[in-house]
């Protein structure tokens, strides 16, 4: 119960760090350390292949994506200009209306049951797999569509037109 | 494994939500206030994240594995999203020489 507790507060902690770190490449390390936490926290959910595909793909492919965009976007030279104190106050206290809001609202629903797994292989490979090539057969087609239209409109877009640049 | 699973056991599934909503609004707070575009979208990451990890406790709370299929999807939409923001990025820093939105503030009207 108390590890729970102890992710918890670590990815709160790495959350805020990815807010409010100065450097951009601190923040990217930061942002790597909190899905970490999420990892864990699938793994204490028995969530297996959520938990090796968080792996994989968001601290894999995706952070490093983020970080080879920040590598050919040479930001280190300027620090980046921060908005003014009011803009920020501002912005804290908006988003602590929104968390209060939220709480509130979970108040009003008063449910405290703990978790209990029921079946203890819910979320492992073999179970999900008959699930997804089951029910969810046809979106799972049609998200490899989305990911190949994902990949030509980045190519398209990252491409330099050569009629307005040459 | 099963060690694994005893602990959560006792954690009641309001814990999950409420440290789901505080992630949440942590990753609100940032859009809020970086002006450094790459950073506002780690925050928009932060926050599927958060509601990744939601969806999940959901799922084994009520013993559906609907819920985790559902995770994966939005898994994949994360991967599609990110390369064509990334995208976008690097073409607003071509056509502007900076990442900092308060560039585009001619979008504005």
């Amino acid at each position: 119960m108390s590890i729970f507790y102890f992710v918890a507060f670590l990815s709160i902690l790495f959350a805020v760090l990815v807010v409010s770190a100065k450097n951009p490449v601190h923040s990217i390390l930061y942002l790597v350390l909190t899905f970490f936490t999420f990892t864990i926290q699938y793994v204490m959910l028995n969530a297996e292949f959520l938990a090796v595909v968080n792996f994989i793909v968001y601290m894999g492919a995706i952070l490093v994506l983020f970080l080879y965009t920040l590598m050919l976007i040479n930001l280190n030279k300027e620090a980046e200009p921060m908005k003014t104190n009011l803009v920020k106050i501002a912005a804290v206290l908006g988003g602590g209306c929104l968390l209060v809001v939220m709480v509130g609202a979970l108040k009003a629903l008063t449910k405290t049951d703990p978790i209990v797994l029921k079946n203890p292989d819910l979320g492992l490979v073999k179970n999900l797999g008959k699930v997804l090539f089951g029910e969810f057969l046809l979106p799972f087609e049609v998200s490899s569509l989305l990911l190949l239209s994902a990949m030509v409109g980045a190519v398209l877009l990252a491409t330099r037109d050569k009629k307005t640049t040459a | 494994m099963n060690s694994f699973f005893e602990t959560v056991k006792t954690v009641p599934l309001n814990h999950y939500v409420i440290l789901s909503a505080i992630i949440f609004s942590i990753g609100v707070i940032g859009v809020l206030l970086r002006r450094n575009a790459i950073i506002i979208f780690m925050s928009v990451e932060l926050m599927l994240n958060a509601v990744n990890l939601l969806l999940t406790a959901f799922s084994v709370y009520h013993g559906d594995p609907n819920g985790q299929v559902f995770v994966f999807f939005i898994m994949a939409l994360a991967a599609a999203e990110v390369a064509v923001g990334l995208a976008i990025i690097v073409m607003i820093y071509r056509n502007t020489n900076s990442v900092d939105i308060n560039v585009l503030n001619r979008l504005k009207w």
